[in-house]
């Protein structure tokens, strides 16, 4: 008796599509994946909609209006195991650089007719908003560590993925410290691995992409930074990068905010 | 008296989130609306107060499908504003991460999301079913693109190597020349992807575009250029702002350009094609003959055949810059901070995309202004949808939706970018 292919649905909220064009730049194992699951929800790729339950829902993309506040939920509703993929999707991304400014005063910078925006207030992740099984970091998602993590919950285990620094993943390629060598600020030590440390590679420091990784002491590498001449006005802009909402780099940013001058 | 409605909550094979909305009345296209609810997240905002070397890591988020189109467009626009020239080869070595990005752009929409609509097949991977040689070609030649970006720049998505004054880091010559032997394959099955896309077929439909394009003297513009268009305007990037404005309509999220005239223009294959013609090479014109383009292409469904063109340029353009590539000595030169205004644009997949920030002294940006290719062509694809309606207003609901949905893939619409895209609604009463 044929068993059932198991149902794949990929969802976009706020983003660049980068992270789910990883699935499509998976030209090597682009057909046999679709042979084994049913691409069923992948508006990207396809005009075909499956209708759900979904047995997997890959969610790329952040919340900042209300109507995806809402359609986060009906995804939630319809997905067996709920995945969020991407720096938006697990920190609220790029876009929550806003979080730090008042976004009436913002829209006005951009945009003609702010009145005709509908917007909330903040970029939030989607574990702000419902529950979310597994969380892939990444500015981009690696497609590597897309596919292990598909493989994983299609099969019933748990994924295999490093959840050390990017500076250990230096240390194992053999990279020169950037910071120890150069002087140059680098967020390898507080930042989650998953690019196989590509920017020290490529001579600069480490921005970031793929988050804090577990309890990273993040206000010690201020101190180091800080050592090596950066300012902390470079020191704030460091940590608010790509994952500039995610809680460990919010914070540390905010505690090199320039103090109150009670001036206007 | 009818109405009839067409409506396209979600457009589909296109980045980003959009929708169509087209209302006839008594066989007449009331009113035609590409509706783009991408949420705004408001970059040339966000830039604000951050530095000039940031830029081009920053904006490359705006788009995970073109990220070096912004990447080298920031850059270009900081080095303007600083005063900086960079090495004749790291120039070279960015139109090679530029190509690379044109090759994985462009096949993914020609093969992946734009010929299904030709055929009959609702995605790629039915279309595998039956035309199995055709996308097993397009993804070798997609994985070609993104191997390169990925030597020059580390990975596809979000390349980190190019800087302000050059690259972080520079690739040595053995590195770009283990890709001869599959360019040379590639530049083979590039030719079979035109003579592909030449048997499609195609409406008969044809407007009289503005065309709008980068030119360069000595090359078939990509990186840098003026400005010209089919109406005979050459401008400098610095004249952009007097030329084209951007108005925030009600239905969408993104910005829509006109010509200060109030006209609408095209940019994008069909316009480099038609204003660069003659720059491109031999194979690359024969190629397009063969395939029945004149040198001036005015149906829009056949920017297919010409970004198949313009693919196969590209795998011979990466071809001739790696045989000339030496490697730089520094891959970088010295940047130094100053007050001032710089401008960039280059040419993205989609066609041209325009930024201007300004520095302060301390070199962080007061002001930026970023306009997308999308953003451009939103006003062309509105116009085009109430020519081409009316003549197939006898196609059931159904197929006059699909039909609406081919024609504004025919941009290769970019929605995460134009907001910085599409559902369909057709209305018939």
């Amino acid at each position: 008796m044929p068993t059932r292919k198991p149902k794949l649905a990929v969802w976009k909220f706020s983003s660049c599509d980068g992270c789910q064009l990883s699935l499509l730049d998976c030209e090597d194992e682009l057909l046999a994946v679709a042979a084994g699951i049913d691409i069923a929800n992948f508006p990207e790729a396809s005009r075909a909609v499956v209708k759900g339950p979904y047995d997997v829902s890959l969610v790329e993309g952040s919340i900042t209006t209300p109507h995806d506040a809402e359609r986060i939920h009906q995804v939630r509703r319809s997905s067996k195991v709920l995945i969020s993929i991407g720096a938006c999707a697990t920190a609220g991304g790029i876009q929550a650089l806003r979080n730090f400014a008042d976004v009436r005063e913002l829209a006005p910078m951009v945009y003609a007719n702010p009145s005709y925006l509908e917007i909330l207030g903040k970029s939030t992740p989607i574990a702000d908003h419902v529950f979310v099984d597994y969380e892939l970091r990444g500015c981009p998602i690696s497609k590597h560590q897309l596919l292990e993590v598909l493989n994983a919950y299609l099969n019933g285990r748990k994924p295999v993925i490093a959840s050390h620094s990017v500076c250990i993943e230096c240390k194992s390629k053999g990279v020169t410290c950037v910071t120890v060598a150069q002087g140059t600020p680098c967020l390898g030590p507080v930042a989650h691995a998953g690019c196989g440390a590509l920017c020290p590679t490529f001579n600069r420091g480490c921005y970031g992409c793929f988050g804090p990784m577990e309890t990273p002491n993040t206000a010690s590498l201020a101190g180091v930074w800080a050592w090596h001449g950066v300012d902390d006005p470079r020191i704030l802009r460091g940590f608010r990068g790509i994952n500039a909402y995610a809680e460990p780099f919010r914070r540390e940013s905010e505690a090199h905010e320039a103090p109150y001058s009670g001036e206007q | 008296m009818r109405t009839r409605t067409i409506k396209v909550d979600y457009l589909a094979r296109v980045e980003g989130e959009g929708a169509l909305y087209v209302k006839v009345h008594d066989g007449v296209v009331d009113d035609v609306r590409l509706k783009i609810f991408e949420p705004p997240r408001f970059f040339e905002a966000l830039l604000r107060g951050r530095e000039y070397s940031e830029a081009p890591d920053i904006t490359a988020r705006i788009c995970g499908i073109c990220p070096v189109a912004y990447q080298i467009g920031a850059t270009h626009a900081m080095e303007n504003a600083l005063g900086v020239s960079v090495d004749p080869q790291v120039r070279a070595l960015r139109r090679l991460l530029y190509c690379g990005e044109w090759i994985e752009s462009h096949v993914l929409h020609v093969a992946m999301l734009h010929a299904p609509d030709f055929l009959g097949y609702q995605d790629a991977i039915a279309m595998a079913g039956d035309h199995p040689d055709i996308v097993q070609t397009a993804l070798r030649l997609k994985k070609l693109g993104n191997d390169i970006m990925t030597t020059i720049g580390g990975r596809e998505i979000h390349p980190v190597s190019v800087r302000i004054g050059g690259f972080y880091k520079v690739p040595e010559r053995r590195d770009l020349v283990e890709y001869l032997p599959r360019l040379a394959t590639a530049r083979e099955e590039a030719l079979a992807l035109v003579r592909f896309t030449a048997t499609l077929p195609f409406p008969d439909f044809e407007q009289d575009y503005l065309f709008v394009a980068l030119h360069h003297p000595d090359e078939y513009a990509i990186t840098e250029g003026r400005l010209i268009s089919s109406r005979g305007l050459d401008i400098g990037l610095d004249e952009y702002d007097r030329h084209f404005t951007e108005e925030h309509v009600r239905h969408s999220n993104a910005l829509h350009s006109s010509t200060s005239d109030g006209d609408n223009y095209m940019v994008g294959p069909l316009a480099r094609f038609a204003l660069n013609y003659d720059q491109l090479s031999p194979l690359a014109r024969q190629a397009a003959t063969e395939a029945g383009l004149d040198r001036v292409c005015r149906n829009p469904f056949k920017s297919i055949i010409v970004r198949a063109v313009e693919t196969l340029y590209a795998i011979e353009e990466a071809e001739r810059i790696i045989g000339e590539y030496v490697k730089p000595e520094h891959a970088s030169v010295a940047v130094t901070p100053r007050a001032g205004t710089g401008y960039g644009c280059t040419e993205a997949p989609r066609g041209i995309c325009y930024h201007r920030y300004r520095l302060d002294d301390g070199g962080l940006i007061t002001d930026a202004k970023i306009v997308p290719p999308t953003s451009q062509n939103q006003k062309t694809i509105e116009s085009d949808l109430r020519a081409f309606v009316p003549q197939y207003l006898d196609l059931d609901n159904d197929m006059l939706t699909w039909r609406c949905e081919q024609a504004v893939r025919n941009y290769d619409p970019c929605i995460s970018c134009a907001t910085h895209f599409l559902r369909l609604e057709v209305v018939r009463d």
